[in-house]
């Protein structure tokens, strides 16, 4: 019908290899040949503002794992990384599609990943906060996938069929990132002195934000009830925690966001449109 | 396909190949009575091989869901992608297209169906037999989740996967994350070969 154009780009590309395939640039409409229409009595904004935030949520994620690339302690937990954070690439992008569908707008998932401010991101603080070591990025990545996981389950029944759809695929990959990290959080409070005392310092830098998760999405007793699973069988103790004030849901993030996104954009605001 | 969702109708189309322009124009007109053979359109489909596992078809890997020509002769390929993240997706779309537009069809169509998600339960049993000839474990059955929050499982699940180079079943994880986001890796303790194996999903 209409976007005959950017497919003829790729049609007219296969004549010079077979073999040629997505690399940079160049990886078009991960919604294509979907039907996008938003149903009626789903609120546009709503949907909108939801996929929005899942799409931060997962861009910003991904963005901390890939930087574990070339400095994680094995070869294999590196790929494992790397791959955790190439499913939520995945998931933001169809979220940042759906996205601009449902406010109207058309935009692509460029114009949110590269040219929005740091001001107008709307993902959770603890998503932003620095790799710190292993044991932190171990356990915050239990912690959001724990909460992402719980969340996707409830959206697999969401008015909106696209959403819905986009959720039933991340919930068979997120309960790969949290088997991952869960495995991962047991065997290093399970372990030595050194890595239970890391992993029960991470637990307790990471308490703070689970009021921010929680305020966001009602997934608390789940996340409460995978948690002390988790802390009992690798004999570390959830900390109580005082929530901090503010959220990222409403653009107020730490001082960390800016320069990731500084490194994530960089290349996309100083060419663009550029291909590669 | 359809399913409950209306998530899997087409809203966009593709022509295929500035070859065929001319053609396109008057397609209804000049459509041979082969061309409108779905059976046809879907065998040459069929053989178009997945960019990240080379030794299957699309539709040994289950990605190639269902091939249509309509009575105007548009062929409607639909895909289902494995992974989110998965960056093979456009290619795949535009490898159908250019198999298909090669083969004679002037317009066709791809569409992507996104609801049911992909699962390794749909890899054939010709593509099962073609994995584990290139060395590469098949995946075992997909686990199916009752409805509601998906259950942690800590203690050692101890899956059974036999080599696939020397059969014995004497194996260990080594990660759960291989090169590519459908496979983890594997070593045998036998012949102590690495491999690799596709995980369920
Ligand atoms: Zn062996």
């Amino acid at each position: 019908m209409s976007d005959d154009h950017v497919y003829m780009t790729l049609a007219e590309g296969h004549d010079d290899s077979d073999a040629r395939w997505a690399f940079g640039t160049g990886f078009e409409d991960p919604l294509h040949g979907v039907d996008t229409t938003v149903p009626a009595g789903v609120d546009r904004e709503d949907l909108a503002a939801l996929c929005l935030a899942l799409g931060d949520d997962a861009l910003v994620s991904a963005q901390r794992l890939a930087e574990w690339t070339t400095r994680a302690p094995e070869l294999e937990e590196e790929v494992a990384l790397a791959n955790i954070g190439l499913d939520l690439l995945g998931q933001a992008r169809l979220l940042y599609a759906r996205c601009g569908q449902a406010d109207g707008t058309g935009r692509g998932e460029d114009a949110y990943a590269y040219f929005r401010d740091p001001d107008d991101f709307r993902n959770v603080r603890l998503a932003e906060l620095p790799n710190g070591d292993f044991a932190f990025s171990v356990v915050r990545l239990l912690v959001l996938s724990s909460w992402r996981l719980a969340h996707f389950e409830r959206l697999t029944r969401d008015p909106d069929p696209v959403l819905a759809a986009v959720a039933a695929k991340g919930v068979k990959e997120l309960a790969y990132h949290r088997q991952w990290a869960a495995e991962w959080a047991v065997r290093l409070g399970d372990g030595t002195e050194e890595s239970r005392r890391r992993t029960q310092a991470a637990l307790g830098q990471v308490a703070p934000y689970l009021g921010e998760l929680f305020s966001a999405f009602d997934v608390r007793d789940e996340v409460v009830a995978v948690l002390g699973q988790v802390t009992e069988a690798a004999g570390l103790s959830m900390p109580a925690w005082q929530p901090l004030p503010g959220r990222g849901r409403e653009g107020r993030h730490t001082e960390h966001l800016a320069p990731l996104l500084a490194e994530l954009q960089s290349v996309a605001r100083a060419h663009p449109g550029a291909t590669w | 396909m359809v399913t409950a969702s209306s998530a899997s109708i087409a809203s966009t189309a593709l022509t295929a190949s500035t070859a065929s322009a001319a053609s396109t124009e008057s397609t209804p007109s000049t459509v041979s009575a082969a061309f409108t053979d779905a059976g046809r359109a879907r065998q040459i489909a069929s053989t178009v091989p997945d960019p990240e596992l080379p030794m299957l078809t699309l539709a040994d890997l289950g990605v190639l869901r269902d091939v249509e020509v309509g009575a105007d002769g548009t062929v409607v390929a639909t895909l289902t992608p494995t992974y989110s993240g998965c960056p093979a997706m456009a290619e795949m779309r535009a490898a159908v297209a250019a198999r298909l537009s090669d083969a004679g069809y002037a317009r066709v169509e791809i569409r992507t169906l996104l609801d049911p998600p992909w699962t390794t339960d749909w890899i054939s049993p010709e593509g099962r037999r073609k994995l584990a000839e290139h060395g590469i474990a098949p995946p075992g059955p997909a686990p199916r989740p009752a409805p509601g929050p998906v259950p942690l499982v800590l203690s050692p699940t101890r899956r059974e996967v036999a080599c696939p180079l020397c059969g014995s079943a004497d194996t260990e994880e080594t990660s759960r994350f291989g090169a590519t986001s459908c496979k983890a890796l594997w070593r045998c303790r036998a012949c102590r070969e690495p491999f690799e194996y596709v995980k369920e999903i």
